[in-house]
Protein backbone atom coordinates (compact mmCIF):
# COMPACT_ATOMS: atom_id res chain seq x y z
CA UNK A 1 0.00 0.00 0.00
CA UNK A 2 1.35 3.46 -0.92
CA UNK A 3 0.68 6.47 0.69
CA UNK A 4 1.25 10.11 -0.09
CA UNK A 5 2.08 12.76 2.29
CA UNK A 6 1.19 16.76 2.07
CA UNK A 7 2.19 18.83 4.71
CA UNK A 8 0.64 22.37 4.83
CA UNK A 9 1.38 24.93 7.91
CA UNK A 10 1.07 22.04 10.97
CA UNK A 11 -1.39 20.13 9.23
CA UNK A 12 -0.16 16.33 7.20
CA UNK A 13 -2.49 15.10 4.49
CA UNK A 14 -2.25 11.36 4.01
CA UNK A 15 -3.08 10.09 1.17
CA UNK A 16 -3.14 6.29 0.73
CA UNK A 17 -3.72 4.24 -2.66
CA UNK A 18 -5.43 0.98 -3.18
CA UNK A 19 -7.43 -1.48 -1.18
CA UNK A 20 -7.38 -1.15 2.90
CA UNK A 21 -7.33 -4.15 5.17
CA UNK A 22 -6.22 -5.67 8.29
CA UNK A 23 -3.16 -6.64 6.52
CA UNK A 24 -2.38 -2.99 4.52
CA UNK A 25 -3.86 -0.73 7.50
CA UNK A 26 -0.81 -2.29 9.65
CA UNK A 27 1.46 -0.44 7.00
CA UNK A 28 -0.43 3.01 6.68
CA UNK A 29 -0.78 2.97 10.68
CA UNK A 30 2.86 2.88 10.49
CA UNK A 31 3.78 5.06 7.99
CA UNK A 32 1.13 7.86 9.13
CA UNK A 33 2.16 7.77 12.99
CA UNK A 34 6.18 7.82 11.74
CA UNK A 35 5.28 11.34 9.10
CA UNK A 36 3.32 12.61 11.98
CA UNK A 37 6.09 12.01 14.70
CA UNK A 38 8.98 13.60 11.77
CA UNK A 39 7.27 16.66 10.63
CA UNK A 40 6.10 17.01 14.50
CA UNK A 41 2.27 17.61 12.81
CA UNK A 42 -0.47 18.75 14.52
CA UNK A 43 -3.16 18.11 12.80
CA UNK A 44 -3.96 15.05 10.23
CA UNK A 45 -6.20 14.92 7.11
CA UNK A 46 -7.33 11.66 5.55
CA UNK A 47 -7.68 11.57 1.99
CA UNK A 48 -9.39 8.45 0.58
CA UNK A 49 -9.49 9.34 -2.99
CA UNK A 50 -7.38 6.53 -4.36
CA UNK A 51 -8.80 3.79 -1.68
CA UNK A 52 -10.15 0.98 -3.91
CA UNK A 53 -11.44 -0.99 -1.01
CA UNK A 54 -12.35 -0.71 2.56
CA UNK A 55 -13.18 -3.00 5.55
CA UNK A 56 -13.62 -1.92 9.25
CA UNK A 57 -9.76 -2.39 9.96
CA UNK A 58 -10.38 1.20 8.14
CA UNK A 59 -12.25 2.40 10.91
CA UNK A 60 -9.85 0.70 13.00
CA UNK A 61 -6.56 3.09 11.71
CA UNK A 62 -9.15 6.13 11.79
CA UNK A 63 -9.79 5.36 15.29
CA UNK A 64 -6.45 5.00 16.61
CA UNK A 65 -4.98 7.94 14.95
CA UNK A 66 -7.83 10.18 16.20
CA UNK A 67 -6.54 9.12 19.92
CA UNK A 68 -3.26 10.12 19.10
CA UNK A 69 -3.90 13.11 17.46
CA UNK A 70 -6.11 14.48 19.59
CA UNK A 71 -3.88 13.71 23.10
CA UNK A 72 -1.98 16.71 21.53
CA UNK A 73 -4.88 18.95 20.54
CA UNK A 74 -4.92 18.48 17.16
CA UNK A 75 -7.92 17.72 14.89
CA UNK A 76 -8.68 15.52 12.44
CA UNK A 77 -10.82 15.47 8.96
CA UNK A 78 -11.80 13.17 6.07
CA UNK A 79 -12.07 13.66 2.81
CA UNK A 80 -12.64 12.08 -0.88
CA UNK A 81 -15.03 9.03 0.12
CA UNK A 82 -17.21 7.31 -2.47
CA UNK A 83 -20.35 6.49 -0.99
CA UNK A 84 -19.30 2.94 -0.25
CA UNK A 85 -16.55 4.10 1.95
CA UNK A 86 -18.52 7.03 3.62
CA UNK A 87 -21.51 3.82 4.84
CA UNK A 88 -18.69 2.22 6.31
CA UNK A 89 -17.64 4.99 8.10
CA UNK A 90 -21.14 6.23 8.87
CA UNK A 91 -21.55 2.66 10.12
CA UNK A 92 -19.70 3.29 13.16
CA UNK A 93 -20.27 6.99 13.65
CA UNK A 94 -16.94 8.05 12.23
CA UNK A 95 -17.99 11.54 11.86
CA UNK A 96 -18.68 12.14 15.43
CA UNK A 97 -14.86 12.25 16.34
CA UNK A 98 -13.72 13.61 12.73
CA UNK A 99 -14.78 16.51 10.61
CA UNK A 100 -16.26 15.07 6.94
CA UNK A 101 -14.86 17.64 3.90
CA UNK A 102 -16.03 17.73 0.41
CA UNK A 103 -12.29 18.43 -1.01
CA UNK A 104 -8.90 18.90 0.74
CA UNK A 105 -8.82 22.78 0.62
CA UNK A 106 -12.39 22.37 2.64
CA UNK A 107 -10.70 20.06 5.37
CA UNK A 108 -8.11 22.79 5.58
CA UNK A 109 -10.17 25.21 5.99
CA UNK A 110 -12.46 23.58 9.05
CA UNK A 111 -9.07 22.22 10.80
CA UNK A 112 -7.48 26.00 10.72
CA UNK A 113 -10.82 27.72 11.77
CA UNK A 114 -11.46 25.17 14.53
CA UNK A 115 -7.94 25.50 15.36
CA UNK A 116 -8.61 29.47 15.71
CA UNK A 117 -11.49 28.74 17.83
CA UNK A 118 -9.91 26.77 19.97
CA UNK A 119 -6.41 28.99 20.90
CA UNK A 120 -9.11 32.17 21.44
CA UNK A 121 -10.94 30.21 23.50
CA UNK A 122 -7.66 29.02 25.35
CA UNK A 123 -6.59 32.74 25.09
CA UNK A 124 -9.35 33.75 26.77
CA UNK A 125 -9.55 31.46 29.87
CA UNK A 126 -5.94 32.11 30.51
CA UNK A 127 -6.65 35.74 30.94
CA UNK A 128 -9.59 35.28 32.94
CA UNK B 1 -29.53 -22.77 12.03
CA UNK B 2 -31.89 -24.76 9.89
CA UNK B 3 -33.16 -21.68 8.30
CA UNK B 4 -29.77 -21.34 6.25
CA UNK B 5 -29.73 -25.02 5.22
CA UNK B 6 -29.55 -25.43 1.16
CA UNK B 7 -30.66 -27.81 -0.23
CA UNK B 8 -28.26 -29.70 -2.36
CA UNK B 9 -30.54 -30.15 -5.45
CA UNK B 10 -30.82 -26.50 -5.78
CA UNK B 11 -26.98 -25.52 -5.95
CA UNK B 12 -26.12 -24.03 -9.12
CA UNK B 13 -22.28 -23.71 -8.53
CA UNK B 14 -20.11 -23.74 -5.34
CA UNK B 15 -16.39 -23.62 -5.19
CA UNK B 16 -14.13 -23.88 -2.15
CA UNK B 17 -10.71 -22.40 -0.76
CA UNK B 18 -8.12 -23.50 1.53
CA UNK B 19 -5.67 -21.09 2.66
CA UNK B 20 -3.32 -20.34 5.35
CA UNK B 21 -4.13 -17.66 8.39
CA UNK B 22 -1.72 -15.48 7.17
CA UNK B 23 -2.98 -11.54 6.42
CA UNK B 24 -2.09 -11.06 2.76
CA UNK B 25 -4.67 -13.95 1.78
CA UNK B 26 -7.62 -11.48 3.35
CA UNK B 27 -7.54 -9.67 -0.72
CA UNK B 28 -7.07 -13.38 -2.39
CA UNK B 29 -9.58 -15.08 -0.55
CA UNK B 30 -12.22 -11.98 -1.43
CA UNK B 31 -11.42 -11.48 -4.90
CA UNK B 32 -11.94 -15.27 -5.55
CA UNK B 33 -15.44 -15.31 -3.95
CA UNK B 34 -15.97 -12.11 -6.18
CA UNK B 35 -14.57 -13.58 -9.26
CA UNK B 36 -16.56 -16.21 -8.22
CA UNK B 37 -20.16 -14.48 -7.85
CA UNK B 38 -19.53 -12.39 -10.41
CA UNK B 39 -21.39 -14.89 -13.31
CA UNK B 40 -24.63 -14.10 -11.69
CA UNK B 41 -24.03 -10.79 -12.73
CA UNK B 42 -24.52 -9.43 -9.37
CA UNK B 43 -24.56 -5.20 -9.21
CA UNK B 44 -21.60 -3.07 -8.42
CA UNK B 45 -22.45 -2.77 -5.42
CA UNK B 46 -23.60 -6.32 -4.17
CA UNK B 47 -20.06 -7.14 -5.50
CA UNK B 48 -18.44 -4.65 -3.67
CA UNK B 49 -20.75 -5.53 -0.33
CA UNK B 50 -19.95 -9.37 -0.57
CA UNK B 51 -16.18 -8.22 -1.00
CA UNK B 52 -16.13 -6.86 2.40
CA UNK B 53 -18.36 -9.08 4.05
CA UNK B 54 -15.87 -12.08 3.17
CA UNK B 55 -12.76 -9.78 3.94
CA UNK B 56 -14.42 -9.31 7.66
CA UNK B 57 -15.21 -12.89 7.83
CA UNK B 58 -11.47 -14.00 7.17
CA UNK B 59 -9.64 -11.02 9.12
CA UNK B 60 -11.40 -12.42 12.13
CA UNK B 61 -10.41 -16.10 11.39
CA UNK B 62 -6.78 -14.59 10.76
CA UNK B 63 -6.88 -12.06 13.94
CA UNK B 64 -9.09 -14.02 16.53
CA UNK B 65 -8.88 -17.58 15.29
CA UNK B 66 -5.96 -19.15 16.43
CA UNK B 67 -3.66 -18.57 18.89
CA UNK B 68 -0.56 -16.05 19.09
CA UNK B 69 2.30 -17.30 16.57
CA UNK B 70 0.14 -20.73 15.66
CA UNK B 71 -0.55 -21.80 12.30
CA UNK B 72 -3.73 -22.58 10.90
CA UNK B 73 -5.96 -23.31 7.83
CA UNK B 74 -9.00 -21.29 6.98
CA UNK B 75 -11.86 -22.46 4.51
CA UNK B 76 -14.03 -20.30 2.30
CA UNK B 77 -16.56 -21.82 0.72
CA UNK B 78 -19.17 -20.23 -1.76
CA UNK B 79 -22.57 -21.57 -3.18
CA UNK B 80 -24.67 -19.99 -5.83
CA UNK B 81 -28.44 -21.56 -6.14
CA UNK B 82 -31.18 -21.03 -8.65
CA UNK B 83 -32.96 -18.15 -6.74
CA UNK B 84 -29.67 -15.86 -7.48
CA UNK B 85 -28.38 -16.41 -3.31
CA UNK B 86 -24.89 -16.36 -2.30
CA UNK B 87 -24.00 -18.42 0.16
CA UNK B 88 -20.39 -18.27 1.99
CA UNK B 89 -19.21 -19.88 4.42
CA UNK B 90 -15.77 -19.27 6.33
CA UNK B 91 -14.33 -21.79 8.48
CA UNK B 92 -11.39 -22.07 10.76
CA UNK B 93 -10.52 -24.74 13.51
CA UNK B 94 -8.97 -23.06 15.95
CA UNK B 95 -9.87 -21.66 19.59
CA UNK B 96 -13.65 -21.00 18.86
CA UNK B 97 -15.71 -17.90 20.35
CA UNK B 98 -16.78 -17.58 24.24
CA UNK B 99 -19.36 -15.53 23.89
CA UNK B 100 -20.99 -14.92 20.66
CA UNK B 101 -23.13 -12.77 21.34
CA UNK B 102 -21.16 -10.50 23.26
CA UNK B 103 -18.49 -10.93 19.91
CA UNK B 104 -21.22 -9.70 17.72
CA UNK B 105 -22.39 -6.53 19.27
CA UNK B 106 -20.70 -3.29 17.24
CA UNK B 107 -17.88 -1.52 18.77
CA UNK B 108 -17.12 -4.81 20.47
CA UNK B 109 -13.41 -5.88 20.46
CA UNK B 110 -11.55 -8.56 22.25
CA UNK B 111 -8.61 -7.32 21.45
CA UNK B 112 -8.74 -3.09 22.99
CA UNK B 113 -5.37 -2.38 23.03
CA UNK B 114 -5.08 -3.03 19.50
CA UNK B 115 -6.61 -0.71 17.53
CA UNK B 116 -9.51 -2.69 16.22
CA UNK B 117 -12.84 -1.28 15.80
CA UNK B 118 -15.40 -3.63 16.59
CA UNK B 119 -17.01 -3.22 14.10
CA UNK B 120 -16.61 -6.95 11.58
CA UNK B 121 -19.98 -8.62 12.55
CA UNK B 122 -21.99 -5.31 12.06
CA UNK B 123 -20.10 -4.97 8.64
CA UNK B 124 -21.33 -8.49 7.55
CA UNK B 125 -24.68 -8.13 9.17
CA UNK B 126 -25.16 -4.75 7.41
CA UNK B 127 -23.70 -6.13 4.06
CA UNK B 128 -25.35 -9.67 3.89
CA UNK B 129 -29.24 -10.23 4.37
CA UNK B 130 -28.41 -13.39 6.78
CA UNK B 131 -25.46 -14.09 9.39
CA UNK B 132 -25.11 -17.28 11.43
CA UNK B 133 -22.17 -18.15 13.62
CA UNK B 134 -21.73 -21.46 15.15
CA UNK B 135 -18.20 -21.66 17.66
CA UNK B 136 -17.03 -24.47 19.67
CA UNK B 137 -14.32 -23.70 22.26
CA UNK B 138 -10.90 -25.64 21.02
CA UNK B 139 -13.04 -26.59 17.85
CA UNK B 140 -13.26 -23.52 15.58
CA UNK B 141 -16.03 -21.53 14.13
CA UNK B 142 -17.94 -21.08 11.06
CA UNK B 143 -19.42 -17.87 9.74
CA UNK B 144 -22.65 -18.36 7.15
CA UNK B 145 -23.37 -15.34 5.38
CA UNK B 146 -26.16 -15.21 2.49
CA UNK B 147 -27.07 -13.21 0.64
CA UNK B 148 -30.22 -12.43 -2.23
CA UNK B 149 -28.83 -11.06 -5.29
CA UNK B 150 -31.42 -8.42 -6.83
CA UNK B 151 -33.33 -10.27 -9.91
CA UNK B 152 -34.85 -6.79 -11.37
CA UNK B 153 -32.42 -6.80 -14.31
CA UNK B 154 -33.28 -10.27 -15.07
CA UNK B 155 -35.90 -11.06 -18.36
Amino acid sequence: MQIDFKMTDEILIASPEGEMDHHTSSVVREEIDQTVEAFHSKHLIFNFEKVSFMDSSGIGVIMGRYNKITQLGGKLAITGCNAYIERILDMAGIYTIADRASSIFEAIDRIKDENLETEVKDNAEQQS
Amino acid sequence: MPNSRVEADRIKNRMKLEFSNRSENESFARAAVSAFAASLDPTVEELTEIKTAVSEAVSNAIIHGYGEGEKGIITVECLVDQERRVIIIVSDTGVGIDDIIQAREPLYTSKPDEERSGMGFTVMESFMDRLEVESELGAGTKVTMIKNLDSAYEF
